[in-house]
């Protein structure tokens, strides 16, 4: 795996967004939810995985990764299970990150004070 | 008098170049250089966050696990990451200087989760941390699941027919 094209191929998805961002009325939240279905949508149409073979975690960090993996997760899970892997296969791949963020959210959350807003 | 009158021509004169002066740096020179800054700064710490989410990863293939599960600690890595620095305050910091160079990375999404859960914990439990958790989380999770959902259906149904 080349450290360069790592770096390329996720700096490049980070600039697509930045410019979304300054040129258009859209917010970072919206823009999340467009790359999820980006990612979901090119990887059904086999163009995400030659992405990710060529730059690894540049491809797979970017939230575009999140719609890779659900939809690598329910294809091989319909593979293996049939119909109910179109149910399982999606969370089933993405279930660390999730749990993981909601879990540090909560501690953090019980650990952290709030900033008072003015 | 008169004199009084030329100067408040002069003046409004002044004021209108100034005006225009005013609204040309504002269309032009100055966006497109902002611009340029947010874009390099994205750039620079986006590619950095999957630079590290890479180095790790393949950390993990050295110590000898499998590289489906080296990914996965590597994502539980910059989660835990992103817990932490927003905890300290850190975060948002570096997220104003970067713009999506750190929202689009998978520390975007927890630091959305994270920021969520401390900001309103003071609503309680249920409906403060419980429901707001997921305010920008939830349709990210929505959509990317429903989508996929549609996919793995397609896919699926495709597989019947051959």
């Amino acid at each position: 795996m080349n450290y360069l094209w790592v770096f390329l191929v996720g700096g490049t998805l980070c600039i697509i967004a930045q410019i979304i961002v300054d040129n258009t009325k859209y917010v970072s939240g919206q823009i999340l939810v467009m790359y999820v279905v980006a990612g979901v949508v090119l990887t059904a149409l086999g163009l995400y995985e030659p992405l990710v073979e060529l730059a690894g975690s540049g491809a797979t960090v970017p939230l575009t990764g999140f719609g890779y993996s659900l939809v690598k997760g329910t294809f091989s899970a319909i593979d293996e299970k049939g119909f109910i892997g179109i149910f399982t296969g999606g969370l089933t791949a993405t279930s660390a990150g999730i749990c993981a963020a909601l879990v540090f959210g909560y501690l953090a959350s019980s650990v952290v004070k709030p900033k008072t807003k003015i | 008098m008169s004199t009084n009158n030329n100067n408040l021509q002069n003046e409004s004169l002044l004021e209108q170049r100034l005006r225009e002066t005013f609204k040309t740096v504002k269309q032009d020179s100055r966006p497109k250089a902002e611009n340029a800054k947010h874009i390099a700064r994205a750039f620079g710490i986006g590619g950095g966050i999957c630079l590290l989410g890479q180095y790790v990863k393949e950390m993990c293939i050295g110590f000898g696990f499998e590289k489906a599960d080296a990914g996965t600690i590597s994502t539980l890595f910059l989660i835990l990451l992103t817990a932490i620095l927003t905890s300290i305050g850190i975060f948002d910091k570096i997220g104003h200087f970067a713009g999506a160079g750190t929202f689009v990375p998978i520390t975007g999404f927890a630091n959305s989760i994270v920021s969520s859960a401390i900001e309103f914990k003071s609503e309680g439990h249920v409906f403060g941390i419980g429901a707001q958790i997921f305010k920008v989380a939830g349709p990210v999770i929505l959509y990317g699941i429903t989508s996929a959902w549609a996919v793995g259906l397609v896919y699926f149904l495709i597989g019947l027919v051959k």
